[in-house]
């Protein structure tokens, strides 16, 4: 695009009208997260008088927060790889394979994203009471429950994502690595995926944003020991009295991970949206 | 990676296959005549397997819920709990009762939302999107602050958000009231009354619009660049070029954005869990919140049950649209 000085004026004031919309919030929870409880108390000043680092010690004590954490981490993880590894295989079917239903697959995978996740919840949770009545298996109130919830919920968008990305890797280079004898897996392992990294890891970021932050199904399905931050903070915050200072405090910490994470790997996400979704 | 590990129903059919495939390679002309392979399905099979338990056998059952009295009593033994017939869709959703009112009410008020939000977030999007997409300093790091509410945690933005609208204390009054002076000096609720609408149109835009950016970044940047030099060497003002090129040039993209976008903002349950509990005030309640409601507060679940399943009716609706404009019409010539 030719840039003309009116659209310079333009560009500038419209960046800077998004990054305050950004900012505001943010700003808000970092300086809140450095005051002191008295000052959280009164009324709300923009440039905080007194510092202290004191909530980021003081919030592992009011809640559980490592016990969140461990809770959190282990669900997200296990439920980001499996994730990635069920949408990896399937989406290389759909993209370089031919076979009957795979039309109404892809249907019924596309479509299982679009409806609310309220609507499976309680019927979810019947069924996993049921398999804990018939086989003792614990379902609720236990990780693997949440795990297998977490991995399909991010499988219709990861399926779709890397079918486009995949079909957009020449069939060329396959080829040659079937006819050295690889087998079609063997390409698959050998090729494709290491071609397809960008793709691929974009998709294990949205698997692991979506299940570290989801609320829904987490404020049923665990329990007391199996609480995730989600739920745990969600909680803490609906209490009478909140201390600001401290679940700001909190809110800064269990974003790192995240934020970090999605540093990292943006160019991966924006690369893999455009050669895949996107198309 | 963790990808070497592949899951034992892949494996057992994954493997069997190689040697088969390894041989008949060399003799690619006549591939045509080869039989039916079983690999597709051992590669589809974790991912159709969990779709089944997570998503296909929950929504057969949950049509079956609406169909029968589900309470905390019946619900340990649900399989044996009584079958009524109707009556939770003749209790429940008749415009005339209470419940059914609040339901109609809250379908038509969801559907309100989910334009209010989708116009605020689609429009911010292609706005960084388009400025993003010329070159200048600081572009990459706009760029990844534009992405941060994205990547939060939906609940750390909802929370902040919670504590800027809190009356007493929160920086929204104090900005408003103590700072412009707005409102004759009166603090206004924000999350109770008919502001709480409002509130979650704010809070939902500004989690949602960082995705609209993105996918439009990513639409805008295999759009060929002499396209737009083409143009203004025919003297195409800029407007012209964006209404006259960018758009249409991305319209395939933007259906689907707009459709997945649509249908996350019509689903949207954590912005107004996070910001009100279990019970949203009057004025805010939404659909997928008034059916957690009734489930799980009041304990009512045939009558949660029989809204999904209406609810339900509705998006299969949409759903038909959907999937027309998304999945990619069988290709020709695709595969062998």
């Amino acid at each position: 695009m030719i840039v003309t000085p009116g659209f310079k004026v333009f560009r500038f004031f419209g960046l800077a009208f998004l990054s305050i919309v950004v900012l505001v919030p943010l700003y808000v929870v970092v300086t809140t997260s450095l005051k002191p409880l008295a000052d959280v108390q009164g009324a709300f000043t923009w440039i905080p008088s007194n510092f202290t680092i004191k909530p980021y010690f003081d919030i592992w004590e009011t809640v559980p927060l490592a016990q969140y954490f461990k809770n959190s981490l282990i669900v997200t993880c296990s439920a980001t790889i499996l994730s990635v590894i069920m949408a990896v295989l399937a989406a290389y079917a759909l993209a370089r394979l031919r076979f009957k239903g795979q039309r109404p697959f892809s249907l019924v995978v596309l479509s299982t994203q679009m409806f609310p996740g309220i609507l499976f919840l309680l019927p979810l949770f019947l069924i996993f009471v049921q398999i804990r009545n018939a086989s003792g298996l614990q379902l609720t109130g236990s990780y693997a429950g949440l795990i297998i919830t977490y991995m399909t919920f991010s499988l219709p968008f990861s399926i779709w994502m890397l079918t486009g990305y995949f079909a957009s890797i020449p069939k060329e280079l396959e080829e040659a690595s079937m006819i050295d004898g690889t087998g079609r897996m063997g390409a698959l392992f050998r090729v494709i995926i290491p071609v397809a990294k960008p793709g691929i890891i974009a998709v294990a970021v949205y698997a692991f944003i979506t299940a570290w932050g989801e609320v829904l199904f987490a404020s049923v399905l665990t329990s007391n020991d199996t609480r995730t931050l989600a739920i745990g903070l969600q909680a803490y915050s609906s209490q009478q009295d909140v201390y600001w200072n401290q679940l700001m405090a909190a809110s800064v910490v269990v974003s790192l991970p995240v934020l970090i994470g999605f540093m990292f790997v943006q160019k991966h996400l924006i690369t893999g949206l455009s050669s895949g979704a996107v198309k | 990676m963790t990808l070497n590990v592949l899951p034992p129903a892949s494996t057992e059919s994954g493997l069997p296959e190689e040697p088969q495939r390894s041989e008949s390679a060399p003799l690619r002309p006549a591939r045509k005549k080869k039989r039916p392979s079983l690999l597709p399905y051992g590669l589809i099979a974790p991912a159709a397997l969990a779709e089944l338990l997570i998503h296909l056998l929950p929504m057969v059952l949950g049509i079956w819920i609406a169909f029968i009295t589900l309470n905390q009593l019946s619900i340990a033994n649900w399989v044996d709990a009584p079958f009524v017939g109707f009556q939770n869709f003749v209790n429940g959703l008749n415009p005339n009762s209470s419940i059914g009112a609040e339901f109609y009410s809250a379908l038509g008020r969801t559907i309100g939302f989910t334009i209010i939000v989708l116009a605020i977030a689609w429009s911010m999007g292609m706005l960084g999107a388009v400025l993003l997409t010329t070159s200048f300093r600081g572009r990459g790091i706009l760029r990844t602050l534009f992405l941060v509410p994205y990547a939060l945690p939906s609940y750390v933005g909802t929370i902040a958000w919670a504590f800027m609208f809190n009356r007493s204390d929160g920086a929204i009054n104090h900005f408003l009231v103590d700072q412009l002076h707005l409102f004759g000096g009166d603090r206004p609720f924000w999350l109770l009354g008919g502001n709480s609408f409002w509130a979650i149109v704010i809070v939902t835009a500004w989690q949602m619009w960082p995705f609209a950016f993105l996918m439009l970044l990513a639409a805008l940047q295999n759009i060929p660049g002499d396209v737009y030099e083409a143009a203004a060497l025919d003297g195409a003002s800029l407007w012209k070029q964006f209404t006259r090129i960018t758009l249409p040039m991305i319209k395939p993209a933007n259906a689907v954005l707009m459709l997945i976008m649509g249908l996350w903002i019509f689903n949207q349950f954590n912005v107004p869990f996070v910001l009100f509990g279990a019970a949203s005030p009057k004025e805010a309640t939404l659909i997928s919140p008034l059916i957690y409601q009734q489930s799980f507060s009041n304990w009512n679940f045939g009558l949660g049950g029989a809204m999904s399943v209406l609810l339900l009716i509705v998006l299969l609706i949409a759903s038909a649209f959907y999937i027309r404009m998304v999945l990619p019409k069988p290709k020709p010539g695709e595969e062998d």
